[in-house]
């Protein structure tokens, strides 16, 4: 590094930086951008339902997941049952416990059971990616850059929505009430495209939670509960009717898919 | 009794991290049931489906403008797929009809 007389800017200094930690925090700062955007829109829904800008904050940095968020953000203007809470942000969040078993075959045999422990906290789609697409084993320093280089900016993105829903003309922040569903359909549409099996089930679902909304019988149900139930329903229905290949564990990238 | 939004958001966090840490730590064998890795597979694109629609269309003043952001949402994240022009684009439909009728 720079023996041979090569000027350096300050961008090459931080590439060769042989400390994975700030490696780790360089090569999450574009994903801690995407996030920032992203969370401002759970911001914005968090904040229709009353909660204060601390809340926003306290909510992203504690559960670093946009659909678990979102669901629970819901459930809990419904003031909705423990249980009901527990099984729906188990839906909410189930890939990741796929992603984490991957990331399990990463970990070094000589890893600790601490590096475990603190690794578990920032499993969202991003930094998994991040975590696999590094070299050898994983190395738990270069993840916990990772974790600072971006958690903070998708806390700071929710403080700054729910703040913002305030502030705002009314006309400005109806219109972004319907972002957290733009961001979704960015998120279920595109597999769409190469997967008619998820397209089927995207356009399945939209249908069925429409009938669920007006149906006598089910509308009186809390919105929360009906995600529930609809959700166990329909992806049991597809995955007996058209399983995956037995292939070794398919890689699910979905919430906030932006490029980094 | 009403519980406080603090409470959730500790409880959510707590099972939000045990879903993410028990393969890490206990259950380090992959998961081999056929069923259950295609319903864990399924279940993002299911659950996020049934929680833009028709939610979508009760999030503004008029189902019309809910309506609208739908549509060009789907559209947009049809043919570009990028998660910003599609959020923007949403938000734009609505404030341009918002504007327009009033």
């Amino acid at each position: 590094m720079g023996q041979n007389g090569r000027s350096i800017s300050p961008g090459d200094e931080i590439y060769e930086a042989k400390n994975p930690f700030f490696r780790g925090m360089r090569d999450a700062i574009p994903i801690g951008l995407g996030y920032f955007a992203v969370s401002f829109s759970l911001g914005i829904a968090a904040g229709n339902v009353g909660y204060t800008t601390f809340q926003g904050f306290l909510l992203s940095l504690l559960n670093v997941s946009s659909s678990g968020e979102y669901a629970g953000i819901v459930l809990s203007a419904e003031q909705a049952g423990f249980i009901e809470l527990a099984l729906m942000i188990c839906v909410a969040n189930a890939r990741y416990l796929l992603m984490s078993f991957a990331l399990s075959q990463r970990f070094s045999p000589s890893s600790t059971l601490f590096h475990r422990l603190t690794i578990g906290f920032g499993l969202t789609d991003e930094l998994f990616g991040l975590g696999i697409a590094s070299k050898g084993w994983l190395d738990p320093v270069y993840m916990y850059g990772a974790f600072f280089g971006s958690i903070p900016l998708w806390a700071l993105g929710t403080a700054f929505g729910v703040y913002a829903g305030n502030v705002l003309p009314v006309i400005l922040s109806e219109a972004l009430n319907v972002a957290i569903f733009g961001m979704f359909l960015a998120i279920i549409i595109p597999p769409g495209k190469k997967d008619p099996v998820v397209l089927g089930a995207v356009i399945v679902s939209f249908l069925l939670s429409l009938l669920a909304s007006v149906l006598p019988l089910t509308a009186s149900i809390s919105s929360g509960t009906r995600t529930l139930i609809l959700t166990i329903i329909i992806a049991s229905a597809v995955a007996l009717l058209f399983p995956l290949k037995d292939e070794p564990a398919q890689e699910i990238r979905t919430e906030t898919t932006e490029e980094s | 009794m009403k519980h406080s939004y603090y409470t959730y958001i500790i409880f959510m966090a707590l099972v939000t991290y045990l879903i993410r840490v028990l393969p890490l730590t206990l259950l380090r064998k992959p998961i081999t049931n056929r069923f259950f890795r295609s319903f864990l597979y399924y279940v993002p694109y299911v659950t996020l489906a049934v929680m833009t629609f028709p939610a979508i269309l009760t999030s503004t003043s008029s189902l019309l403008y809910g309506g609208a952001a739908f549509i060009v949402g789907i559209i947009l994240a049809w043919f570009s797929g990028n998660l910003f022009v599609v959020e923007v684009g949403c938000c734009v439909v609505v404030l341009l009809m918002n504007t327009l009728i009033h």
